[in-house]
């Protein structure tokens, strides 16, 4: 009935997007971006923006592996000290040239932004001192060997000296920003619209894209159709629900990747006895807490048909995970798999635990955090119910889930976690490492597991400069902590999905950024 | 009347003083701020800094003290996530709110009461049941789906109204407005027939309901022995007497209109006040939520005020007495 106004819809639409093209990409974005000051709140779709307009010493590419950014080049001078060589002919979006005094500048302001609700400063704590040899060199001095300095500088935004005194209010009304990057700031709306500018002067490859506005559609089923409509040309964070019908659409394409984060389940393998949501079968308080033994937890793991959950519940944006993080990402195991749905085993191996009738549980979970937490959980919980481990669900908002969750109330969770860094400390060093504030170790450790094999070799690959040795080091940590004691299970790889309009391209990136320069047109 | 008034905005003192502590409180116990706001990757050191940068490590009492102090000094305080103060952050949400409010109430008002009354004087007619049967469809559908179909038809099918977004502003009086140009009226469109459609059902209902049961009453039997034009008999006479209820009505849907355009600003990335308090409660930022009830509840109370004068003007045997 409507088919020929929507045709014809369809070529008007065709027209003014092509001729549209060269000059301005319309992005829809998920996350409404909270801020313009680079160094105020570390939160993904800030520090996307971020990336248009500033710059980091080192870059990451799509897969996060380490590029040359505002610096060149980058070593280890001994296992304390590091030299890293700026980029020359760099200039500021106000035409003034950038050298060393503007990165001293920068690591000065970073741990100083007042009433800053996520900084940071986490990546800057290592370095004890940073001076300027030359106007082009900048050397930096860790309080003991730091590895992975390369990585937190990919994280650090890099502002002007004038800068540094500078207010968040000032970033914000757009006084303060400039920066290097393939982008200038040109409006900033809160909740609604960040509008950017190219930046003629660009040292890199030129972006496609004369001017760019991005759209802040937090509702996923309107920011497809905004893509539909042709009033975005690129949206990110395709809802799982219309992807079967995106790539049917001749009208659009899409662009995915097994991103950083995964999906896993958490147990009480602290508690020695009385946790929380434990039951025995009948559901009635149970003293002793089966989750502390290893072959319950990995019988818990063999009851999960992983592939069931990818393919019904995720429509195939997931990938079965038996590890942190996919094995492209360095210091993960070639060892590990996603455990197999083997119920027999999974038996065998609660017998042995001394539990052959099984018990009861409650697994806890977000229901708007990740996706589609919530229906992952039932899943779960309907599989261990069959499996002889009766398990209820209990879902709740974020804001309400991790604060309980840090506080220990729950025996059984799901939760996420995006590895920031690119690589696989970082889910070593917050999820399975003994809770220990004062290294830092064990911050998200909502399970408090703890095994000392598994700290030494973190603590130990965490001061070893050497890439291979500490890669080795890393996957140990992960088979056993992992794949031997399951102190977490994991279940999935989120994949990401971007929707482009046909004409357009971009590469899926696995730290889930939406970067503007990186569109191409596929011409 | 002055009396009156006062006494009013003095309960409107005492109203607005336990709402800030109910929702302190409540909000209180959802969860710790803390938790949703740093990064997931943030070390222990991390979080108690985040702690102490918001006020979060002092006791809940001390921190209620503190906000209520602030608050006499006219200051709600920082939001989290934005770092500046809340009510400025609400407030330059607002005139995208009201634009899209005001849109709606015109157009329900301005419909709803034509119809309404076309229905109530020929309740035979096949239009007017047509109209009715409209109406039933327009406040029993959710408004989510609704706005859903309408970005359909009429941005993805049609292709003749813009999908989402809000047009572009010009600066009146130092609000910026997008409603005076025709490219902001093309976003503005189905968002506020989104809004709109609800209010308009039950104005319909209501205005028939009213004209029903008014035409049959003696002064309009009265006015019309006496040989009035018909015109004068509906306009002045019957109208008059059906208004009444009618603001009452327009006045709390005005209200929620403002309040509680929550569904229809995300569906339509409408940057207003709705979408900003929906992101703050999921991020527990304290400062603009309870900011946010304390103005809303703040224009409920001058609302009802405004509603209670109109009566009396309309009605002049409601006098507006005196309490003894």
């Amino acid at each position: 009935m409507i088919r020929p106004p929507r045709l014809l819809a369809a070529i008007l639409l065709g027209v003014t997007v092509l001729s549209a093209q060269a000059q301005e990409l319309s992005i829809g974005l998920s996350t409404p971006v909270t801020t313009m000051d680079p160094h105020f709140h570390n939160l993904t779709p800030n520090n996307s923006i971020a990336k248009h307009i500033f710059e980091t010493l080192v870059h990451q590419d799509e897969q996060q592996a380490l590029k040359p950014g505002l610096a060149e080049s980058w070593r280890a001078v001994d296992s304390t000290t590091w030299e890293i060589k700026l980029r020359k002919n760099v200039r500021w979006h106000d035409g003034t040239p950038f050298t060393a005094e503007d990165v001293l500048s920068t690591l000065k302001r970073i741990p100083n932004v007042p009433n800053s609700p996520a900084s940071f400063a986490i990546y800057m704590r290592p370095i004890v001192d940073a001076k300027a040899a030359d106007p082009h060199t900048v050397i930096l001095k860790t309080r003991e060997a730091h590895p992975l300095l390369p990585n937190d500088l990919a994280t650090i935004h890099i502002i002007p000296k004038k800068a540094e005194a500078m207010s968040t209010p000032d970033f914000n009304s757009g006084k303060a920003v400039i920066g290097t990057g393939p982008y200038k700031f040109a409006e900033y709306v809160s909740g609604d619209r960040v509008v950017l500018t190219v930046n003629d002067k660009y040292w890199g490859p030129k972006p496609a894209f004369a001017k760019v506005r991005f759209r802040m559609i937090t509702n996923s089923a309107a920011r497809v159709a905004a893509l539909l409509a042709g009033d975005v040309q690129m949206i990110e964070a395709v809802p799982t629900a219309d992807i079967e019908n995106l790539r049917k659409d001749k009208r659009v394409s899409l662009a995915s990747v097994v991103s950083n984060r995964i999906i896993y389940l958490h147990l009480d393998s602290g508690r020695e006895k009385n946790s929380p949501f434990v039951t025995d079968a009948a559901g009635k308080p149970m003293e002793a807490n089966p989750l502390r033994d290893a072959r319950v937890r990995k019988a818990i793991s063999k009851l999960i048909d992983r592939n069931a959950i990818a393919s019904r519940i995720m429509e195939g944006e997931a990938k079965p995970a038996g590890q942190f993080l996919p094995e492209t990402f360095h210091g993960t195991s070639r060892k590990l798999t996603p455990d197999k749905y083997d119920p027999e085993g999974a038996k065998k191996l609660l017998a042995e635990a001394g539990y052959p009738n099984g018990f009861g549980l409650t697994l806890h979970t977000p229901n708007n955090r990740y996706v589609n937490d919530e229906k992952i959980s039932q899943a779960v919980a309907q599989f261990l119910t069959r499996g002889g481990i009766p398990t209820k669900v209990e879902a709740m908002p974020s804001a309400v889930f991790f604060s309980r969750g840090s506080k220990l109330e729950f025996s059984f969770l799901l939760a996420g976690w995006g590895a920031g860094t690119g690589e696989n400390s970082s889910p070593l060093r917050s999820l399975v490492s003994t809770f220990d504030p004062k290294l830092g170790n064990g911050a998200a450790n909502r399970g408090r597991f703890s095994d000392a094999g598994v700290d030494a070799l973190v603590q130990t690959a965490l001061t070893t400069i050497d890439d291979t040795k500490r890669g080795i080091m890393l996957a140990a940590a992960t088979e056993k902590a992992v794949g031997e004691l399951m102190g977490v299970i994991p279940v999935h790889y989120e994949v990401s999905t971007w929707g482009v309009r046909k004409g357009l391209a971009y590469k899926a990136r696995v730290d889930q950024y939406t970067l503007a320069h990186e569109v191409k047109t596929s011409k | 009347m002055t009396v009156y008034v006062l006494r009013r905005l003095a309960q409107t003192l005492l109203v607005l003083f336990v709402t800030s502590g109910l929702v302190f409180g409540g909000l209180y116990l959802v969860g710790d701020p803390v938790e949703i706001l740093v990064n997931p990757q943030a070390d222990q050191e991390e979080r108690a800094r985040t702690a102490a940068a918001l006020g979060l490590d002092k006791p809940v009492l001390e921190q209620y003290g503190l906000f209520l102090k602030g608050m006499f000094a006219g200051d709600l305080g920082k939001s989290f996530v934005f770092g500046r103060p809340a009510l400025e952050v609400i407030l330059e949400r607002m005139p995208a709110t009201l634009e899209l409010a005001f849109l709606a109430m015109l157009m329900s008002v301005g419909l709803g009461i034509p119809l309404g009354l076309y229905a109530g004087l020929y309740p035979d007619r096949k239009t007017s049941k047509a109209i009715m049967a409209g109406s039933i469809l327009g406040f029993s559908l959710p408004t989510f789906w609704v706005g859903l179909l309408l970005i359909m038809v009429f941005a993805v099918q049609l292709g003749w109204l813009p999908s989402t977004g809000r047009g572009p502003t010009e600066n009146v009086f130092g609000f910026s407005i997008s409603i005076f140009s025709v490219e902001g009226l093309r976003y503005a469109f189905l968002p506020s027939l989104n809004l709109a459609l609800f209010k308009l059902s039950l104005i319909i209902r209501l205005t028939r309901a009213q004209v029903r049961e008014q035409a049959l009453l003696d002064y309009i039997r009265f006015a019309r022995a006496k040989g009035l034009p018909r015109s004068r008999v509906i306009g002045v006479h019957l109208l008059k007497n059906i208004l009444i209820p009618l603001v009452t009505v327009i006045g709390l849907e005005l209200g929620s209109v403002i309040a509680f355009a929550i569904v229809t600003e995300s569906i339509f990335a409408w940057p207003g006040m709705g979408k900003l308090v929906i992101d703050s409660i999921f991020q527990l930022d304290r400062p603009v939520v309870v900011a946010y009830l304390l103005v809303v509840v703040f224009m409920f109370i001058m609302i009802n005020l405004v509603v209670d004068v109109l009566y009396s003007a309309l009605d002049p045997r409601v006098r507006i007495a005196e309490a003894k």
